[in-house]
């Protein structure tokens, strides 16, 4: 790999476009680095309309991210590296100019309804003064994500694996596959309440389930799909069938069971947002019920963009280990 | 490819004797049965290179699989080295018109296949590192399969084959989709390799020209179901040339046993 990377005739134009990216996008930079500043200005100076704790507070985060972009600017001058941060510099622009608006339009106006649309200062209030508790649902979030993921992805391997590999087990397990693979784990969720002794294993249950199945269907495919050559090849070497399964049919079938993790992933956030909703008592499922008991709607979006930086998180290390174990594929998608 | 007489020697079995006795065999199709191989007999001498020809479609990489052990004939027995054939064995090795490369494994790893299946692979690394070089493709140990072009891919697979020592090569069409140049080149390669290892070699082709610049027999079936229709020695020295009066007159032989009108 390695060797034919080298001999391919690339060089030349990988350096021409990084000189191409250092003066379009690093002088925006600079532009961004004002905005910001006068962000802060406007925040500081203009006084609020409405009863606000963290005006200061914001204004000066607001201050010196507006001094951090000037100084990468100048930076990226001297250091290639630095320069990249250039091509933000679009996305910076933008984002001072809708926070400005926000912070106008509610802060220093008053122009729209409370609770439903916190200033910028209420939403940093969320961080700063509850953040011990947003933590602990965080916390408490993953844990139970993680545990019923471990548990229905290696469960679903296992089975997915054997379905595609033995048709006695396939005898057994298809029909009951069809019949409740396609119920959704919610539709469990009372009667799963009600048979686990608490609800913490309750919904551990019903997110390896909505993991398990997906990925069941995945893998079965991805194994029972795989070339008979592959295995002709493998026997006339001499292969038996531990060698056929570990080493053939699961490498060849490890693009569909990503995908299928994928899917699971995606169908278990779901189930664990219900589940922390209507029975856990932790978690940031129930840290959204919770805030909206009480109209704390600046606690909500706080809790929201948490939880999406959480399965934005999860669903980046996936595709990373993805990456890692299918490197010998071509045109993978990047996320 | 000269560098490949130089090349480390992995080894030497003396090639495998096989006798094909009364061979019967066909499939299931659509409920009918489709008779494939119909009293295939005859014997492959240690070391021999022989060459099957027939129309496609007539059985002969059904035969090649029977020989290769990865499936088990409806009559008739298959002796390889006086011991008969009930599986796979390493010691018989396919190389298939499809490189089958594991997509998945750098082409070191895939040529160390059959080491790795039988755990010798942590004592005897150097065989595959030996295999890849006596094919030219010592530069591309690390490289992936999509990297390679086809002949590449075909000489990979040949090396995998080759690490095992076999002392019988079964090869499927093996050249079959390949270019032209890259085809004469892996061709005499073939050659200099059997003369160098003495294992035996079984080959089927559709090229009737190709059959006589290898092989020591001609071995030429009939339509489905095959039925061994010819059996022509071709006693001529190697290097051949595709031009000699002897090859020539086979040729018309071998062409009108096929079918084909003896002025092509
Ligand atoms: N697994 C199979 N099931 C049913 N029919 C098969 C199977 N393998 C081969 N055949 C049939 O047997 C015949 C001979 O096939 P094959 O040996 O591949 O021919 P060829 O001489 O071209 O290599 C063909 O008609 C093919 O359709
Ligand atoms: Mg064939």
């Amino acid at each position: 790999m390695t060797a034919i990377a080298e001999a391919a005739p690339g060089r030349a134009g990988a350096l021409l476009a990084g000189d191409d990216e250092r003066p379009h996008s690093l002088g925006l930079l600079v532009v961004a680095g004002f905005l910001w500043l006068g962000l802060g200005v406007v925040i500081l100076a203009w006084p609020d309309a409405q009863e606000l704790e963290r005006t200061s507070l914001l204004g000066s985060l607001a201050l010196g991210f507006g001094m951090l972009q000037l100084l990468a600017w100048a930076g990226g001058w001297f250091s290639r590296p630095v320069a990249r941060l250039g091509r933000f510099a679009p996305w910076l622009v933008v984002l001072a100019l809708v926070m400005t608006a926000w912070e106008v339009a509610t802060a220093k106006l008053d122009l729209l309804p409370l609770p439903f649309f916190p200033s910028p200062q209420a939403f940093l209030e969320v961080y700063t003064d509850d953040w011990r508790r947003l933590g602990d649902s965080l916390l408490h979030s993953v844990l139970l994500l993680a545990r019923g993921f471990a548990i229905g992805a290696a469960v679903g391997f296992v089975i997915g694996v054997a379905l595609g590999w033995s048709k006695r087990v396939g005898y057994w397990i298809h029909p009951v596959m069809r019949l409740v693979g396609p119920l959704p784990a919610t539709a469990w969720l009372p009667l799963a309440f009600f048979i686990f002794p608490s609800s913490g294993s309750a919904s551990t249950f019903l997110i390896a389930l909505a993991t398990a199945f997906p990925l069941i269907v995945l893998t079965w495919s991805g194994v029972a799909g795989v070339q008979t050559a592959y295995y002709d090849v493998a026997r006339t070497l001499g292969a038996n069938s531990r060698f056929l399964i570990l080493k053939v049919a699961i490498p060849a079938a490890l693009p569909h069971v990503f995908v299928g993790l994928f899917m699971g992933l995606g169908s278990s956030f779901a189930v664990l947002v219900v589940a922390e909703m209507l029975g856990v008592k932790s978690g940031l499922g129930w840290y959204l019920q919770w805030a909206q008991g009480w109209a704390a709607y600046a606690n909500m979006y706080g809790a929201l963009l948490v939880m999406a930086l959480m399965c934005s998180a999860l669903i980046t290390v996936l595709f990373r280990v993805r990456d890692r174990l299918l490197s010998w594929q071509k045109g993978l998608v990047q996320w | 490819m000269v560098a490949l007489a130089e090349a480390v020697n992995v080894g030497t079995a003396p090639g495998a004797a096989v006798d094909i006795v009364d061979i019967d065999h066909g499939f299931a199709l659509h409920g009918d049965y489709l008779p494939v191989l119909e009293d295939v007999s005859f014997r492959v001498e240690p070391g021999e290179f022989v060459a099957l020809l027939g129309p496609s479609g007539c059985g002969k990489s059904t035969l090649l699989r029977l020989i290769a052990g990865l499936d088990t004939p409806r009559a008739g027995r298959l002796i390889v080295d006086g011991a008969d054939v009930t599986g796979p064995d390493p010691s018989r090795v396919v190389v298939f018109q499809d490189p089958t490369l594991y997509p998945w494994r750098t082409v070191w790893r895939n040529a160390s296949l059959g080491l790795e299946t039988r755990g010798l692979l942590k004592q005897q690394r150097e065989r595959v590192d030996a295999a890849l070089a006596l094919v030219g493709l010592e530069k591309f140990a690390k490289a992936y399969p999509h990297q390679l072009s086809g002949g590449m891919a075909q000489r990979a697979s040949l090396a995998r084959a080759l690490v095992n020592d076999p002392s019988l090569l079964i090869l499927d069409e093996p050249l079959g989709k390949l270019d032209s140049l890259t085809r004469l080149a892996m061709q005499g390669e073939i050659t200099r390799l059997w003369q160098r290892r003495g294992f035996t070699v079984l080959m089927v082709t559709h090229d009737v020209e190709e059959a006589l610049l290898l092989a020591n027999r001609v071995i030429v079936f009939s339509d489905r179901p095959a039925r061994v229709r010819a059996d022509l020695a071709v006693d001529l020295p190697y290097p051949r040339h595709r031009d000699h009066p002897e090859l020539l007159r086979l040729r018309r032989e071998a062409l009108s046993l096929l079918g084909m009108a003896a002025d092509w």
